[in-house]
């Protein structure tokens, strides 16, 4: 690919803007002047990407977004292991998110954990017209005695809880209260609020305040004994075990990580997490929410790392030990030294294969920017990126940080313009998700799930960044996209270059 | 530190390292106040047993690991299978990721389909905006020849009217007022995907036959000899609608599939995206009315379409995704029946070839217990299969299955000797099929992906056979209809049993006595 593309960054941001005036020609005149605000080319030095974000979409575009639903039970919540989380409403909402993220966990699954089960009210008819809180009590009784084992229950609503007037709070105390103050959390994150998860998470980090903070005993004593290098890690998931690889690098240089938020998470240790001397907070979108109250309220600071590629992981290393003495200062050097000569490997193994070859992204509320540095520690570009429900302070760290001058940005693309901009700007690769995978490979263009990891992972930390080079590298470099056109329909010189090859 | 430039070891690999072995047993002794351990393989045991399973199966109101999805999945399945047609679900967005999502885990394709994102506002005041900007620029942008509108349970709950919502809509410009736009009410707390299959397609069809929702004349039925074919919701909808199509065309059987999205879950990768790919067109959709009758291959997926036909004065005939022998025995005389075409010796010789199979093979299933669950019309269809192999159907479970299906798969286990003592469960859930593994175990489960935990948990080996399939690639692309689809199921049947043996007789100089190469 990568033919005829223009060269000078003036060039670029000249292609650029072009670009985004001709797919907003497809647009009745109404929407696209709504669509006009959330496309734009970067200028550096800007504060912020020039962009609109955290609106509603547009009906009938195809937007990628999903809903407050699938930011609480499939994001916050899902992956506390140790509890029940209740797809309550009808059962499609559990049933499509069900074991569809992959946060990865350690447990006896429906004994002790049960992250990769489909709990759910299953609505009929009846529950909508009667109401289903006698049905939601019920629910919590069988739980009890089915899962005795279970550390807790959180009810995840959907739609139509809100829309009939249920009051899952009222069941939650009562049941809490017959349980003996077992933990039951009602989360009103009906997939209605908000215009896109982003509001889930927020409503999921208010109950986690609401339901597991507030209840806390300060008399109690704690589970064990502080350590002035307790550190609690927020916002990773452990898709395909990211928040392991992170982990062992925290613990390798002195830190103790005392919870993880959520992946692979226990109740425990979302109550240990007010005792933790910092958090440290790899996905901010999600999950600034609870950072900023626990500061606020137990004065616990906080730190926003990025464990993506060894440039970051160095920086982000000796950032979070900025917080601590010499002796975790001199551990994270240990850290970065003991890890190099793997990256000086992986590094010297890939960047010769993936130098200069350029990306296109459209992830979450993190990934859009957080990969860059990654992609650029293999001599990649990324030159179109935006968020699926990125509020105006992400698209300001991503213009401050990470995207360079003339970068495409585009904040909750659509079906259309995504695929019309990867067809102008022709990528090397693109990174996205399950919805964008196959429309982009059908173009012939190579493509990695970066919601997912494709189903590989972890990439974060110095392990998970070996796995991220050979995976872009297999995308980018496989066999395949050179077969995408038959031989008889090439034109002749083409032929025989591929031919020469 | 066990990562490594020239072998990058794997999620599945590198965490099974001593460094990371020692920090999650950290992690779990200091600070996730884990359970006895002791404890946890005492609920484990108990969990097995026929005390728990009573109390498992007197559950009331909880679900666990139900074998079914909701309504608008079957809907948005129906409308890619119209020429150049979008489905357009009318209701919160999220419901729409989540359906493309799954549409594409399964067929690993794109699904292309639109939300009218409805939000808080809309809630209040209902979704009358929604619609009218959410035609207008589906309309505008994706230029479909068609708009199959669908519903989430949010615009059921609060009582928007598609019909008169869509009529506004035109009124204000969205769409020109002759465009194609049918619709169905399909509430997510009504039934399963199966359902919505039926609401949509019936949709489709009473908006061309019944006059567009008043704006046009009502076609007059001028009967001719075509068939209609109605395949309902399928995950190997793109294997079996072209082998359908094969043996039609080996009969000679002037037909129109309706719904037929055989091309559009299965674009070739050749630098073009295909949003639309084939498809029933509408003017067939239209002219369908005419056919002298319609066969539904899945009876449970046209419980309302099928009546809606034959009061349009066609004959109906209904199967139950039929699999193996007599199934397709029964589907080839009904077309021959019907059209009063030949079974062709080609087709005769089919059938003679998967009962040669069968004698080849039939001593490897003889006597072997199975559980199934799955849509009902499909475990139908497996069980009967099952039944020819001399196989027992020991569990047959359907979560969207209900009394009068029960009923059926009854007199289907009574119509053989392999079904004595089999049983059936309607509106059961993986949990149920959980202790039913445990309390009286079979020899094999068939399910879909989500059988894999059962699979863990209880050791019984899945054969995947159902929808979702996202755990193992391109199973979609071929048929299990007709006596080659028989022969590709009796296949991946063999397949596992024979890995199963071997797998059980792999240790060296304990139980590798049984070496046999030869089967």
């Amino acid at each position: 690919m990568s033919l005829a593309q223009p060269q000078s960054v003036a060039e670029i941001k000249a292609r650029n803007k072009e670009l985004i005036a001709e797919v907003l020609k497809v647009y009745p005149e109404k929407t696209a002047k709504r669509r006009a605000k959330h496309l734009n080319v970067h200028e550096s030095g800007k504060s912020d990407c020039g962009v609109k974000s955290n609106i509603k979409s547009i009906p009938g575009v195809m937007t990628i977004r999903g809903c407050a639903y699938a930011g609480s039970k499939g994001v916050v919540w899902g992956p506390i292991k140790d509890m029940i989380h209740i797809s309550h409403g009808p059962v499609g909402c559990g049933q499509y998110s069900w074991a569809a993220r992959r946060n990865y966990y350690i447990g006896t699954t429906g004994i002790d954990t049960f992250v990769t089960m489909q709990f759910t009210s299953d609505f009929q008819e009846k529950d909508i017209v009667f109401g289903g809180d006698k049905k939601l009590a019920k629910i919590m009784d069988e739980i009890q005695e089915l899962f005795p084992l279970n550390n807790g229950i959180t009810v995840q609503s959907e739609c139509p809880i809100g829309l009939i007037g249920d009051d899952i709070e009222a069941v939650s105390k009562a049941k809490s209260k017959e349980y003996d103050g077992k933990t039951i959390v009602p989360v009103r994150c009906e997939g209605f609020r908000g215009v896109s998860q982003s509001l889930g998470h927020h409503i999921a980090n208010d109950a986690v305040r609401d339901w597991v903070f507030d209840k806390l005993d300060p008399n109690k004593a704690p589970p064990f004994e502080p350590s002035p290098y307790d550190v609690a890690i927020i916002g990773d998931y452990n898709i395909g075990g990211d928040a392991w690889s992170s982990r062992i690098l925290l613990e390798e240089m002195g830190l103790r990580v005392i919870a993880q938020w959520s992946g692979d998470g226990s109740l425990a240790e979302l109550e240990n997490t007010p005792r933790a001397k910092l958090n440290v907070l790899h996905c901010y979108r999600s999950m600034n929410y609870i950072s900023r109250h626990m500061e606020e309220k137990f004065g616990i600071p906080w730190c926003e790392y990025n464990f993506f590629g060894p440039s970051k992981i160095a920086e982000s290393l000796r950032k979070i030990a900025a917080y601590f003495d010499d002796k975790i200062k001199e551990g994270a050097e240990r850290v970065i030294a003991k890890y190099a000569p793997l990256m000086d490997a992986v590094i010297a193994k890939y960047r010769p294969r993936l130098e200069g070859k350029t990306v296109m992204l459209y992830v979450g509320g993190l990934r859009p920017r957080h990969v860059i540095g990654a992609y650029e520690d293999l001599g990649m570009e990324v030159v179109g990126t935006g968020y699926e429900f990125a509020h105006n302070d992400d698209y300001q760290r991503t213009a401050q940080h990470y995207v360079k001058d003339g970068t495409l940005i585009y904040d909750d693309v659509t079906g259309y313009e995504f695929e019309k901009f990867v067809e102008k700007v022709q990528p090397d690769l693109v990174g996205s998700g399950i919805k964008e995978k196959y429309v982009f490979q059908k173009m012939g263009v190579p493509f990695r799930q970066m919601h997912s990891w494709d189903y590989s992972g972890p990439y974060h930390g110095y392990d998970g960044f070996a796995i991220f080079a050979r995976d872009m590298d297999m995308a980018i470099n496989s066999p395949v996209w050179k077969m995408t056109k038959a031989p008889w329909k090439q034109a002749p010189g083409q032929a025989g270059l591929l031919a020469a090859e | 530190m066990p990562q490594n430039a020239d072998n990058v070891l794997d999620h599945f690999e590198l965490f099974r390292g001593p460094e990371y072995q020692q920090m999650l047993a950290n992690k779990k002794k200091m600070f996730e106040n884990p359970r006895d351990p002791a404890e946890v393989e005492r609920i484990r045991e108990w969990a097995k047993t026929p005390e728990y399973k009573e109390k498992n199966f007197a559950r009331e109101a909880l679900t666990v690991n139900p074998a079914k999805a909701c309504q608008p999945l079957g809907a948005v399945f129906v409308a890619v299978g119209f020429e150049h047609t979008i489905p357009f679900v009318h209701g919160s967005q999220g419901c729409v990721a989540y359906y493309r999502s799954h549409l594409s885990r399964h067929f690993k394709e794109p699904s292309s389909c639109v939300s009218s994102s409805m939000t808080e506002d809309a809630a209040v005041f209902g979704g009358l905006n929604n619609m009218i900007d959410g035609l207008a620029n589906t309309y505008n942008m994706y230029k479909p020849k068609m708009i199959a509108v669908s519903t989430t349970c949010m615009a059921e709950v609060i009582g928007d009217d598609l019909n008169a919502f869509i009529k506004t809509a035109k009124e204000k410009g969205s769409v020109p007022q002759e465009y194609d736009v049918p619709f169905a009410h399909t509430p997510a707390f009504v039934g399963s995907h199966v359902t919505g299959y039926d609401n949509a397609i019936k949709g489709v069809l009473e908006h061309f036959w019944d006059g567009k929702a008043g704006t046009a004349p009502k076609l007059v039925r001028e009967p001719n000899e075509k068939i209609n074919f109605i395949g309902g919701f399928d995950g190997y909808t793109v294997g079996n609608l072209r082998e359908v199509k094969r043996i039609f065309g080996l009969m000679g059987v002037d037909y129109t599939i309706l719904g037929d999205n055989s091309e559009v879950f299965d674009t070739p990768t050749d630098g073009e995206f295909r949003m639309y790919d084939g498809g029933t067109t509408l003017e067939e959709a239209a002219n369908a009315v005419h056919a002298k009758a319609t066969i539904s291959m899945q009876e449970y997926c046209t419980e309302k379409t099928l009546p809606f036909i034959a009061n349009h004065g066609q004959e109906v005939v209904a199967f139950n995704h039929p699999v193996g022998v007599k199934g397709t025995d029964e589907f080839l005389m009904a077309i021959a029946r019907i059209s009063g075409k030949e079974i062709p010796e080609e087709l005769a010789k089919e059938r003679g070839r998967l009962v040669d199979a069968i004698a080849d093979s039939n001593a490897h299933i003889h006597g072997k217990k199975f559980a199934i669950y799955g849509d009902p019309d499909l475990c139908l269809g497996l069980a009967s299969f099952l039944l020819e192999l001399g196989a027992e159907p020991t569990h047959v479970l359907a979560t969207n299955g209900n009394q009068k299906w029960a009923d059926k798969v009854q007199k289907l286990f009574d119509s053989s000797p392999f079904g004595q003592n089999c049983n059936v469960y309607p509106g059961r859930d993986l949990w149920h099929m959980r202790s039913l593994l445990f309390t009286e175990p079979v020899d094999f489960l068939i399910g879909n992906t989500y059988g894999k935990y059962l699979e863990r948990d209880t050791g019984t080996p899945l054969i995947r056979i159902g929808f979702p399939v996202f755990d193992r690639h391109h199973h979609h692309r071929r048929p299990v209809w007709g006596y080659q689809g028989g022969m590709n199921v009796l296949i991946t049947i063999l397949d596992k049993i024979f890995d199963t043996i071997d797998q059980n007789t792999i240790v060296p100089a304990k139980t590798d006595y049984s070496f046999d190469i030869i089967r």
